[in-house]
């Protein structure tokens, strides 16, 4: 082939190759969009959503509803993705936004009130908007994780504990600017101390370290990753998920939690303003609180369930601690201060 | 003919340019136009008021020439090696060398975290955990490939019979290379240099991960302000101040990639045997810099309890409960779309390619340019543009499966320009010449003096733009995508986000997995050449 032959011979199985993507973009758009029979609901989730596709294919059957996951990154970047995209929604129900987010959500106006049914089995406390504007769907505590074998005095009892100089240089946490359970710790701080500017300064000079993320805390500075720090801000879910994927059976958990520090973070659903399809979009609500999903949360997300019905999987119920009265603020407040919040905990820990 | 040529490119060029504009200059302008609007330059005067943003660009930069330096510095010797060995040797190498481009940012980290404290680095007079040299030993790690092919296969189209001469006219080894080597290889270290230099300057996870918390770039605050605060309108400010220095220093490289252009070509391999100091330093350099952390890597994937053994990677079959489907279909996915991706990435990027090189007017400057842009812009421009910009039918993609290729199509497609433009210049007119005064017919020379030469920068190109996509850079990490095509990559980081020694197992097993095939592949793109030559 001389080169013109050759380029047109390029030229065109690109442009056939565009015409293909663009006939099968086409298809889906259609088959989304689509009123009639069959109705496809979009779930827009933060990335940490998992769940049995077997569940999914049974409320399809039952319902005619199928459902299409949407990861959408972290809590943070569903929620600034979401509130860019107001009015022309990505999907029709969001899952996962937390308390520690909710007010930014509400303020963008992203959804649409819905009273799911489901709610009577879900206890007051986790029902914060009173307006019905979103749904609870599960709670997760971020708590200190310590190792029990690696900790250098006593097991602590109280947030104070921490800055006590027998725990030199043990703690490791994440920046309140980058990770949700490092912004939840902070938040735990306010709430749980007198003076929490304080208790960051003492943390500082206790020899704190400070990680971007989670998995950079637990897998590089904690022990359990081959760190050399033995507590970590990490989950109420962390020992029972290190016995059931520990690589020895193990009878009781290497690690426990510090009950005096642990942040209440409570995920939500809701159905996003604008969606074509409202009456299913609630019936998606119902599934996030029907008993199958409830069941299913430890287990596929680390979360526990906030339905009186769930039943916890046996290692849970074995070795999963929750605080009875942990700290928790109103989403209102910390929107209205977050900002002011982490700026003054880079002064103190970082500047 | 010639003017039918380059008619015929200049239509071609319809297809990198409908590309660009669609995926990238609109859902860009949108996203920069909604957050700045109306406000012009007011939003980015009052940032640059607090120091945290001055000290963010000024340290933007100078990492970023830092990075590029310390790689061309360490590289180069890599890619003599490469230059100066069999093509058997050379696939070898190569595959091996582009394996660290695929490790996700967070397991480098912790490889690296891990070799800091074994070598007592994470602490003392010689900490490097938290320091600016963690940030850049790492942005080694990733880049050394880059500069290693790019300027590793311009280099052995090389001429070397007047390396040859020099030194027999009596010219020292360095005088040789600073003199004669050196200049000879200027377009290929100016195209590697702005790859490498883009990608340090919108490197994210380094930065905060090794970097330690104090550490901030424009990228690091883009997303800050864009992500964590919804502060749009300074995120903006601050992407539309990124696009303009990245287009500035596009331009900049593009010049010096034109400044002189080369036009030796035949390959003719050297027998000038380097001494045994160096190819001791290099071994040793290669080992240290992207064996040592790899090494970690693979201990990690075979450690089980107290032993070892293969149990992680036989686990990668069976689905965990924290993923929609077992580790091996992420795989199978990730396979898909970095095939599509590169098919994409080789259609725009060839076409661009030799419209940059043959074509006419104004259009070849504004690919030049236009199309290594994307490796320069941060994840959340492109991602929030996608996002608002593509959200209508007839270009709603934001659910498309479509829209994962293409995302990393944009951060391919660069690697394709870069690699064969200054690949393409260097094809020798008196080299045609010659062919056809021995009797070769037009056809003939095309096949057997352009090709081979074409097709190396090619495949280069190639390779890097399937690695991009099974390691999924930048650009996709803020756009929507469906949960039931779930990529390697995403598993992994689902997996590193779940504590218990199993599922770490298994994310190191994974992460093995990858960087496996992306070597396979690489070898597998390199040796097409061999029996592609002249079928197209």
């Amino acid at each position: 082939m001389t080169r013109p032959t050759r380029l047109l011979a390029l030229t065109l199985s690109c442009a056939l190759f565009a015409v293909a993507c663009s006939d099968d973009t086409s298809a889906t758009t259609t088959d989304t969009t689509e009123a009639a029979g069959p109705v496809t609901i979009t779930l827009v989730t933060h990335d940490s959503f998992a769940v049995e596709a077997s569940l999914l294919d049974a409320f399809a059957e039952t319902t005619g509803i199928t459902i299409e996951l949407l990861s959408a990154g972290d809590t943070g970047q569903m929620i600034s993705q979401s509130i860019l995209s107001a009015g022309n929604p990505l999907g029709d129900v969001m899952y996962g936004v937390d308390n520690t987010f909710l007010q930014r959500a509400l303020d963008g106006e992203l959804f649409e009130p819905y009273v799911a049914a489901g709610l009577s089995q879900v206890p007051t406390e986790f029902q914060i908007d009173a307006s019905n504007r979103v749904t609870p769907i599960n709670f997760g505590d971020v708590c200190v994780n310590f190792w029990n074998d690696a900790i250098p005095g006593d097991a602590p009892t109280a947030l104070t504990d921490l800055t006590d100089p027998v725990n030199a240089g043990q703690l490791v946490v994440q920046n309140p600017e980058s990770s949700s359970p490092g912004l939840a710790f902070l938040l735990a701080t306010i709430a749980g101390t007198e003076d929490w500017e304080q208790f960051w300064t003492d943390l500082r000079a206790n020899g704190v370290s400070v990680t971007p993320d989670w998995e950079s805390a637990y897998y590089g500075e904690f022990i359990a990753g081959g760190g050399g720090r033995s507590m970590v801000v990490s989950y109420a879910s962390s020992p029972p998920a290190e016995v059931m994927f520990a690589a020895e059976p193990l009878d009781e958990a290497p690690s426990s939690v510090l009950l005096d520090s642990c942040y209440r973070q409570i995920e939500f659903a809701g159905v996003l303003a604008g969606t074509d399809h409202p009456d299913e979009a609630g019936r998606v609500i119902e599934f996030l609180l029907s008993k199958a999903f409830q069941d299913s949360v430890p287990e596929s997300m680390f979360v526990f369930p906030v339905s009186d019905e769930a039943e916890l999987p046996e290692v849970w119920a074995a070795h999963a601690q929750l605080a009875d009265a942990p700290h928790i603020l109103d989403p209102a407040e910390i929107e209205a201060n977050r900002d002011e919040w982490t700026d003054r905990w880079v002064e103190i820990v970082l500047g | 003919m010639g003017r039918d040529r380059s008619r015929l490119i200049t239509g071609a060029a319809a297809i990198p340019a409908v590309f660009l504009a669609i995926f990238f200059v609109y859902p860009v302008a949108t996203v920069v136009w909604r957050g700045v609007g109306g406000e012009g330059l007011t939003p980015l005067g009052d940032l640059l008021e607090s120091a945290r943003t001055r000290d963010a660009i000024v340290f933007t930069f100078w990492q970023a020439t830092l990075s590029t330096l310390l790689t061309l510095a360490l590289a180069l010797p890599g890619a003599a090696v490469i230059a100066r060995s069999s093509p058997r040797a050379q696939r070898r190498l190569r595959a091996l060398v582009t394996i660290p481009f695929v490790l996700p940012t967070v397991v480098v980290a912790g490889a690296f975290s891990e070799l800091f404290t074994t070598f007592g680095l994470d602490d003392g007079d010689l900490r490097l955990r938290h320091t600016v040299w963690a940030i850049l030993i790492a942005h080694v790690f990733f880049n050394y490939a880059v500069v290693v092919r790019t300027v590793g296969s311009f280099w052995s189209g090389l001429d070397a019979r007047m390396e040859e001469q020099a030194r027999v006219l009596g010219a020292g080894r360095l005088r040789t290379f600073t003199q004669i080597t050196l200049p000879q290889l200027r377009p290929a270290l100016a195209a590697a240099s702005a790859i490498v230099f883009l990608f340090s300057f919108t490197s994210f996870g380094v930065i905060l991960v090794l970097g330690g918390p104090r550490q901030a770039t424009i990228e690091t605050e883009i997303y800050r302000y864009a992500v964590v605060r919804t502060d749009f309108t300074s995120g903006a400010a601050l992407a539309a101040l990124q696009l303009v220095a990245v287009l500035a220093l596009v331009a900049l490289a593009t010049r010096l990639e034109r400044a002189r252009p080369l036009t030796l070509s035949t390959p003719h391999r050297t027998t000038v045997r380097r001494g045994r100091i160096g190819r001791v330093a290099n071994g040793l350099a290669i080992t240290t810099l992207l064996g040592l952390p790899i090494g970690v890597v693979i201990e990690r994937s075979l450690a089980v309890g107290d032993s070892h053994g293969l149990a992680n990677f036989r686990a990668l079959g069976t689905r965990l409960s924290m993923l929609p489907a077992p580790a091996t279909d992420a795989i199978r996915n990730s396979l898909v779309y970095a095939v599509v991706a590169t098919v994409i990435a080789l259609c725009v990027g060839t076409i661009a390619a030799l419209v940059v090189v043959h074509g006419r007017g104004a259009i070849r400057h504004v690919f030049d340019l236009g199309l290594t842009l994307p490796l320069g812009t941060s994840a959340v421009t492109i991602g929030f543009g996608i996002l608002i910009a593509l959200d209508e039918p007839p270009l709603d993609l934001r659910s498309s499966w479509w829209i994962v290729p293409i995302a990393h199509s944009l951060v391919g497609v660069p690697f394709v320009v870069r690699t064969m433009v200054p690949v393409l210049r260097r094809i020798d007119p008196a080299l045609h010449e010659a062919a056809a005064v021995l009797g070769a017919s037009p056809r003939r020379v095309r096949r057997e003096v352009d090709l081979p030469i074409a097709s190396r920068g090619m495949l280069v190109g190639a390779s890097f733009a399937f690695a991009v996509s099974m390691g999924e850079f930048g650009a996709t990490a803020f756009i929507p995508r469906r949960a039931d095509t779930l990529t390697a990559p995403q598993a992994l980081f689902r997996l590193l986000t779940t504590p218990g020694e199993l599922i770490r197992g298994q994310a190191m097993a994974l992460a093995v997995v990858l960087m496996a095939i992306v070597g396979l592949a690489v070898f597998v793109i390199e040796s097409a050449r061999g029996t592609g030559e002249g079928t197209f």
